[in-house]
């Protein structure tokens, strides 16, 4: 028995116990009271963050299609083969099956099987069948994912314009590359609530964002042309054993590219395989190339030469110099020179190509003659500065916007350090350099009546039904020079080709105009040469202007005899196709 | 005296019709309520991971429910032998506390890096659970032996001594430092009841308040975990649980988003998704985050009303004992749920440092349950013997 006294206290010590309890346990009330109200969002974010899996659905790329509707670029079904760590039963037999179906090493495998991860890929752009084969084992752990796989039916042609697309479906170069973000559209997720391992929560269903498809890119390029311009770069390549041959075909009047040849092109279905050359040495041994190598070959196989690549001119050139005497009016058509075979500036004696000189011509024979002491007297008449001037307004000194990626600029000695002697070489089209595009889209801006207009592929982007999301407008710049002098031109370089230096260009019943040229490599004294043609047709209308480059070829070097033939044969076949002339040879107006 | 009460007791129970004792209903209603709650969310708790990993939803609860069946039939066993016939075994009791513990050592079955359990055919056994009710038996006899005595000063700190042997080998040999910490924690709160002295307590309070603020100060300001041990790193874990997400910090951040993801009135019963592995084992420490999570705010407040019901009426049970001996029972029994009701939510919520302390009644443990439930048999005798008169 408690005594009175005992008892009293004791009660009274119980029941402070009681509530110190009961106190800290409403202490403890408050601090979940912050916690699942003040804190409820913060954690229950952080929470649905940790449950839910993101995975996402690619969309499929937009195509391109040529101007005659020819899909260029295509996506085809390949699959992405994945592993969930947390899911798999049977590691070896999954290491085994994806090593043999895939064509892996197995330590590969291994590695990224025995990873933990919630998901780990092993490989994607598995072709559809494989992927069909390896879900059929139905291995517990391995998912099978369709995506798109670009895929390019036309091989190699115009592979450096088109471009192609990494493992991610992201462009890498070219029209791929500027036309990303119409191409490429949005992908989709799937998102799924998941336990701790990775396992999928039936009940809670999946909430599913549809991917958006990009949009389709029609473009100015027309495959047969090309195809066509690329089998005789090819031929021109092969015959004459030259480095590269390349070919520009061009609407004059709105800068549309219709073929852009750079051979030897590369295999876009490929574009990691090298050229056997690159990877196997003279002896037929395998050339262990290191990353940075292969990647430098690479970089070269891709490279887009009518664009990013500036060469020296030569005669083209005197296209621009001709025009902008005709217009800053030093010369005339009918203005007569002589020419002695050579030329002093300053102290310097240079020479023409014809060392006996071409005697006593007017400005069109010396123009056909393609005579240098004429266009140094023209280009020294002018002076620099004016001269100059109309390097600014042609659009010479400035990048035409093109679009495709890394376009070089023209490479021109600055105003103030042209001093005759320089004025005199940029007249006949040496000392400086720009791009083959920069030097046809001039040309073109000058026959077409004066406007300088952008070189360009892209023409609209649609949705796969053919609905149009956007169509491109590009600038134009009016009057770079007058109408009258555009037609002299025109004329003068008609007569080029139908008496001059350019008649090995001439189709009988077409009226062409153009310009040849020969120009040295650089750096100059190696001996090798740079052959190419400037042409366009109707010489009075010009629909279609095309230029043909041939770069380091052996034996005949001379632009005229054999640049200007690729031109002819390219227009005797694409005038009657473009409708510009008939099969009988009639010009159809 | 008592053959006088009798009969008055005899009069009453022939005029009302009411049984000659009191038997605590209440407490005993509440108890029920807490198991059946405690089954019910067990179930929800573990099925998901007991089906992926025994194949069986039900294997958690089929194990429990037979500890809870055993130790409810104990706790009726114990509710009728007179509390007094334990009085004779609380050497017995301390010592065979301290030969369980000692075996562990031997013979402990190691499981979740801790030697705790001992196996014994499909159970396993903590010794710890069976240390906590010695204790209180034991300090209760000791504490009415001493009778005055206890108010001396070396009365005082030889009651305070006499669990230590206990405490330490709990904490060292079973690396259990919440099962020491909540035994030293039931000894002072009967020392505490049984002394007159307040000053004493006050200083004690004061100077563990000021020892826990130096060693979490000494621990921040260290914080360098690598020559931190253990427990240090828990310390820092639980200042900053999201800057130890990968690893000790895991658990606590995982409860914190079960709590936080249960807003006032909780996603509905079964539909935890920390429970779907985030939260390991979540039917043992962790349950109480469960239940926050599905029951929300309302579920777990109703909880934890429902313990402070049950330490209420330990207090009443206690306060009309007919003894000092069954007072200091029921104290102890007292203290003991409350101590570890206030840690599991204070751990659970990330008030103090993580670490393992079960949920009486709720969190999955057979021998818990067990000896929890033999402790309210003990308390519900104490209730017996109280006549209603005095009530």
């Amino acid at each position: 028995m408690l005594e009175r006294g005992n008892r009293t206290f004791h009660r009274k010590k119980i029941t402070v116990v009681f509530f110190l309890c009961s106190a800290v346990l409403f202490l403890l009330f408050l601090r979940l009271v912050y916690l699942m109200i003040a804190k409820a969002d913060y954690y229950s974010g952080k929470a649905v963050e940790l449950h839910e899996r993101e995975r996402s659905i690619k969309a499929a790329r937009g195509r391109i299609i040529d101007c005659n509707g020819q899909v260029i670029a295509d996506n085809k079904t390949v699959c992405t083969i994945s592993v969930i760590h947390s899911q798999i039963e049977d590691p070896e037999e999954v290491i085994a099956v994806l090593s043999r179906e895939l064509s892996l090493s197995e330590e590969y495998v291994r590695v990224r099987v025995e990873k933990y991860s919630s998901i780990e890929r092993i490989r994607s752009n598995v072709d559809k069948e494989t992927g069909d084969r390896i879900r059929e084992y139905d291995l517990a752990g391995v998912k099978v994912d369709e995506d798109y796989k670009r895929y390019y039916p036309y091989g190699q042609l115009a592979s450096k314009v088109l471009g192609f697309t990494g493992s991610d479906n992201q462009g890498i170069i070219g029209l791929e590359v500027v036309y990303e973000e119409y191409l490429e559209g949005k992908p989709g997720t799937i998102l799924t609530v998941t336990d701790a391992k990775g396992i999928e929560v039936e009940e809670a269903g999946e909430s599913r964002i549809e991917p958006i498809s990009g949009g389709d890119l029609h473009i100015s390029l027309d495959m047969n042309i090309q195809s066509y311009a690329t089998q005789l770069a090819y031929q021109a390549m092969e015959t004459k054993e030259a480095q590269s041959v390349s070919i520009i075909v061009m609407n004059p009047q709105n800068g549309e590219l219709l073929a852009m040849v750079n051979v030897p092109e590369f295999d876009l279905n490929n574009p990691y395989e090298l050229p056997k050359e690159a990877s196997v040495s003279e002896n037929g041994e395998p050339v262990e190339l290191s990353a940075e190598e292969k990647q430098d070959l690479l970089n070269a196989m891709w490279r887009n030469g009518c664009i990013n690549d500036t060469y020296e001119p030569g005669s083209t050139f005197k296209i621009i110099t001709a025009a902008a005497g005709l217009e800053s009016g030093v010369v005339t058509p009918e203005s007569t020179f002589s020419c002695p075979g050579f030329i002093i500036v300053e102290d310097r004696k240079i020479r023409c190509h014809k060392v006996g000189g071409h005697g006593a011509e007017n400005f069109v024979l010396a123009t056909m003659n393609s005579c240098n002491p004429v266009f140094i007297t023209v280009g020294l008449r002018m002076g620099a500065e004016t001269f100059y001037s109309y390097f600014e307004r042609f659009g010479l000194l400035k990048r035409t916007g093109v679009d495709l990626p890394g376009e070089a600029g023209t490479i021109m000695h600055d105003l103030e350090n042209i001093g005759d002697v320089e004025l005199a070489t940029i007249s006949f089209g040496q000392s400086f350099q720009l791009t083959p595009i920069q030097l046809l889209t001039t040309a073109a801006s000058i026959v077409n009546g004066g406007r300088r207009i952008t070189p360009h592929f892209g023409v609209k982007v649609t949705d796969k039904d053919g609905g149009l999301i956007q169509e491109f407008a590009y600038p134009v710049e009016e009057g770079i020079v007058s109408e009258e002098t555009s037609a002299t031109m025109r004329e003068i370089l008609e007569k080029v080709v139908s008496e001059g230096g350019g008649k090995n260009a001439y189709i009988e019943g077409a009226r062409i105009g153009g310009k040849t040229a020969t120009s040295q490599t650089l750096p100059r004294g190696s001996g090798q040469y740079i052959a190419s043609f400037i042409g366009f047709a109707p010489a009075d209308n010009p629909q279609v202007i095309a230029i043909a480059i041939i770069n380091r070829p052996h034996g005949t070097y001379y632009g005229g005899q054999i640049a200007a033939p690729i031109i002819r044969q390219l227009f005797e076949n694409i005038l009657p196709y473009l409708g510009i002339m008939d099969y009988n040879g009639v010009v159809t107006e | 005296m008592p053959f006088q009460r009798s009969n008055d007791v005899a009069r009453k129970k022939r005029r009302q019709g009411q049984s000659e004792y009191f038997f605590d209903y209440s407490l005993l209603f509440i108890v029920l309520f807490l198991l059946g709650f405690g089954l019910v969310m067990l179930y929800s708790t573990s099925s998901y991971e007991a089906a992926q990993k025994y194949g069986s939803s039900t294997y958690y609860l089929v194990k429990q429910l037979k500890s809870t069946i055993l130790g409810l039939v104990g706790m009726m066993v114990i509710a009728n032998i007179p509390y007094h016939f334990w009085e004779k075994f609380y050497g017995f009791g301390y010592l065979i506390s301290v030969v369980l513990l000692a075996l562990i050592i031997p013979f402990g079955h190691e499981s979740g890096g801790a030697k705790r359990w001992f196996r014994i055919g499909g159970m396993s056994i903590q010794p710890s659970e069976i240390a906590k009710l010695c204790m209180i038996l034991f300090l209760a006899v000791v504490i009415c032996k001493m009778g005055k005595s206890i108010r001396t000063m070396k009365g005082f700190l030889a009651l305070l001594a006499l669990p230590l042997p206990i405490v330490i080998m709990v904490w060292r040999i079973t690396s259990n430092l919440s099962s020491a910490i909540i035994i030293m924690g039931i000894a002072v709160l009967m020392v505490f009841v049984a002394s007159p002295d307040y000053k004493k307590f006050i200083l004690m309070g004061l100077a563990g308040v000021a020892g826990v603020a130096l060693v979490v100060f000494i621990i921040v300001n260290v914080a360098n975990s690598d020559t931190l041990n253990y427990r240090g790193g828990r310390i820092l874990a639980w200042l900053d649980p999201e800057a130890y997400v990968s690893d000790k910090g895991y658990q606590t951040l995982q409860a914190l988003y079960a709590i936080g993801s249960g807003g006032i009135w909780g996603k509905g019963l079964g539909q935890s998704m920390q429970k779907l592995g985030f939260i390991p084992e979540a039917q043992n420490d962790m349950i109480f985050s469960i239940i926050c999570e599905e029951l929300g705010l309302f579920g777990a407040v109703a909880i934890i009303l429902m313990f402070v019901m049950l330490i209420w009426r330990l207090m009443v049970i206690a306060n009309n004992a007919p003894d000092l001996f069954g007072a200091l029972l029921v104290v102890g029994v007292m203290g003991h749920m409350a101590i570890q009701v206030i840690l599991n939510i204070a751990v659970v919520t990330n008030t103090i440092p993580n670490t393992g302390i079960s949920l009486p009644f709720i969190s999955y443990g057979g021998t818990a349950v067990l000896f929890q439930l033999a402790e309210i048999g003990l308390v519900l005798n104490v209730a017996k013997r109280i006549q209603l008169k005095e009530v």
